[in-house]
């Protein structure tokens, strides 16, 4: 089930697979050597030029990549003493969906996240990253003890969506991710949010009434799937591409359209190629955003809060 | 969808559900409900604000707030051109009508989904609409009343109207904070980000009966399972018996539940 490398960025992994090639023969010396330097810098070049004029559709697809670090990586490398929490003491655990408790600089926190599965048994473990209301539910739940405990939240969006099955509606996907918008909006705490993936509408805001809403560069957030708009809007799910353009869901647009606070810049090439890097890119950004909000009493946290997403949208009123 | 259809001088009506032909007056005698099959027709924002105030009395609220096409969105035509069309033939209410007036005497705030107008779809003018209802609820300690008859979110103004479900749903934790009844109509269809946000959170959740409440719609669901749904999934009885609404509640019942419900409340 592993998708098909997208073809605008066949030439970057096959210049990948020759550096693997070489590094993996095992063979050293200077021709070696000089091998491996000329093919990084054809490699930083190729990027360079691939990566120059994105289009939102191939942007989707960086957000989808593959090998694009999930969010248990994101917490194993900024996090200390990861706990993870399991269930939402009403039906289920949803392995959609993750959190805990755990430290950053040392400072307890709570950590929650939507995962995505790598392999073949972990994507269907996993449901491709898409939660049934037991995960929603779970997330809130997680959430209430960091504002219990007065911890701050830091929540990581990527998911293609909620569930639509025949189970999530019978057990209230509708209901699991109204309570989360109306439960965050209330939480005395700091929350920030970040988009690191995919950004899939309802099922992504069900993580993402935050005080502070940062977004990775190639990642996306749409109030629908391109695919899904391209068969509604133009009755042919080949449209994605119009309808990834038409809908504006890249970082660069959402930050003009005023709905998340920062772009993350990725490492050269997206996340996938430097997942350290990243993280790091991560850690410092949460730390920046973070230590204002510290300062700020509970009430004042929950009106900002409010005011932030009272504010948003466009209309007259003449 | 069940959609009236008048004959000549309007004087029947055939009735979607039992088929049976009927005449207009005596449909729309009995709130827009079949008196054969009781099928609930679908009915317009404004009629729906005549029907729950007393004597049909009401001021309206934010009349001017429209939509604009801050995306410059065109599929098979431009977003722009259809607001026209749209803003023309309900003179500008975009897909929420909000009135103040009675309900038995009790003095509350409703807001009336507006299907005919782009599938009821939320883009930010429903958002604001109904943000501003809240406010006014707040200042001046009304119970609010929403109706929702809507496909979800506005695809057209692309991510503003997905975050129009936070923004009403932060607004609605306020009312919570300060004990002011919200009380959610639920009719034929509410799904999407409508279900996913303000439908779901009343303080009661009221379904007309038979109605479609989902968060996917079918034919999505359908697609993702490969196999045909139950008979009567995602009906507001479906939703009552999996624990999701308080009542399901006939049409022509709806004011005096509402009026009792508010007074049990306040
Ligand atoms: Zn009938």
């Amino acid at each position: 089930m592993a998708a098909p490398t997208p073809p605008f960025l066949e030439p970057i992994e096959k210049i990948r697979f020759r550096i693997n090639e070489i590094e993996s023969a095992g063979t050293s010396g200077p021709a070696t050597e000089e091998d491996l330097v000329s093919v990084r810098r054809e490699l930083d070049e190729t990027i360079k030029r691939v990566f120059s004029s994105l289009t939102p559709w191939q942007q989707c697809q960086v957000a989808r990549h593959p090998e694009r670090p999930y969010t248990m990586a994101y917490i194993h490398s900024i996090f200390t003493d990861f706990t993870e929490l399991h269930g939402d003491r009403r039906f289920a655990d949803d392995h959609a969906l993750v959190g805990g408790l755990a430290r950053f600089d040392g400072d307890p926190v709570v950590v929650v996240g939507h995962q995505k599965g790598r392999d073949t048994a972990e994507k269907l473990r996993r449901n491709f990253g898409m939660p049934r209301p037991e995960g929603y539910r779970k997330a809130i739940r997680i959430m209430e003890l960091a504002a219990r405990f007065r911890r701050p939240i830091i929540s990581f969006i990527d998911t293609p969506g909620a569930y639509p099955g025949i189970d999530a509606e019978q057990r209230g996907q509708a209901e699991a991710i109204a309570n989360n918008l109306i439960e965050m909006a209330g939480f005395p705490v700091p929350i920030i949010v970040i988009v690191t993936g995919e950004g899939g509408s309802g099922g992504a805001l069900a993580l993402g009434v935050g005080d502070r809403v940062l977004m990775l560069e190639h990642a996306i957030y749409s109030v629908i799937s391109p695919e899904g708009c391209a068969a509604i809007l133009w009755k042919d799910q080949a449209r994605a591409e119009d309808a990834a353009q038409a809908l504006r869901i890249t970082a660069p647009d959402l930050k003009k359209l005023g709905i998340i606070d920062e772009i993350l810049p990725e490492p050269a090439g997206g996340a996938h190629m430097n997942p350290g890097e990243m993280a790091d890119t991560i850690a410092a950004a949460i730390r920046r955003n973070l230590k204002p909000l510290h300062k700020a009493k509970p009430d004042a946290l929950v009106n900002r809060r409010f005011k932030k997403f009272r504010a948003m949208g466009v209309f007259t009123d003449r | 969808m069940a959609k009236e259809t008048t004959g000549p001088q309007g004087l029947w009506i055939k009735c979607p559900d039992c088929r049976e032909i009927l005449y207009h007056r005596e449909v729309t005698g009995n709130s827009h409900v079949c008196p054969r099959c009781s099928h609930h027709f679908r009915i317009s924002a404004d009629l729906r604000l005549q029907m729950l105030f007393d004597n049909g009395r009401y001021k309206k609220f934010f009349g001017k707030i429209r939509s604009s096409d801050p995306l410059g969105f065109v599929d098979s035509k431009p977003y722009s051109e259809r607001l026209k069309v749209y803003n023309k033939k309900f003179n500008g209410s975009d897909a929420v009508v909000v009135g103040q007036g009675e309900i038995c005497k009790i003095p509350t705030l409703v807001a009336a989904m507006e299907f005919g107008f782009m599938g009821g779809s939320m883009g930010s003018a429903v958002g604001e609409k109904l943000a501003r209802s809240i406010d006014r609820c707040l200042d001046r300690r009304l119970p609010l009343v929403i109706v929702s008859c809507s496909g979800g979110a506005r695809m057209q103004e692309g991510i503003l109207s997905l975050m129009q479900l936070a923004k009403v749903s932060t607004g609605l934790a306020r009312m919570r904070a300060k004990a002011l009844p919200f009380i959610s109509v639920l009719t034929d269809p509410t799904t999407g980000g409508v279900t996913a946000s303000y439908a779901m959170l009343g303080d009661l959740n009221i379904a007309e009966p038979g109605a479609l409440i989902g968060f996917a719609g079918p034919r999505v669901i359908e697609q993702t399972i490969r196999q045909t749904l139950p008979e009567g999934f995602q009906r507001s009885e479906f939703l009552l018996e999996h624990g999701m609404l308080d009542m399901v509640i006939p049409r022509p019942e709806l004011k005096a539940t509402l009026a009792r419900c508010l007074s049990l409340l306040r």
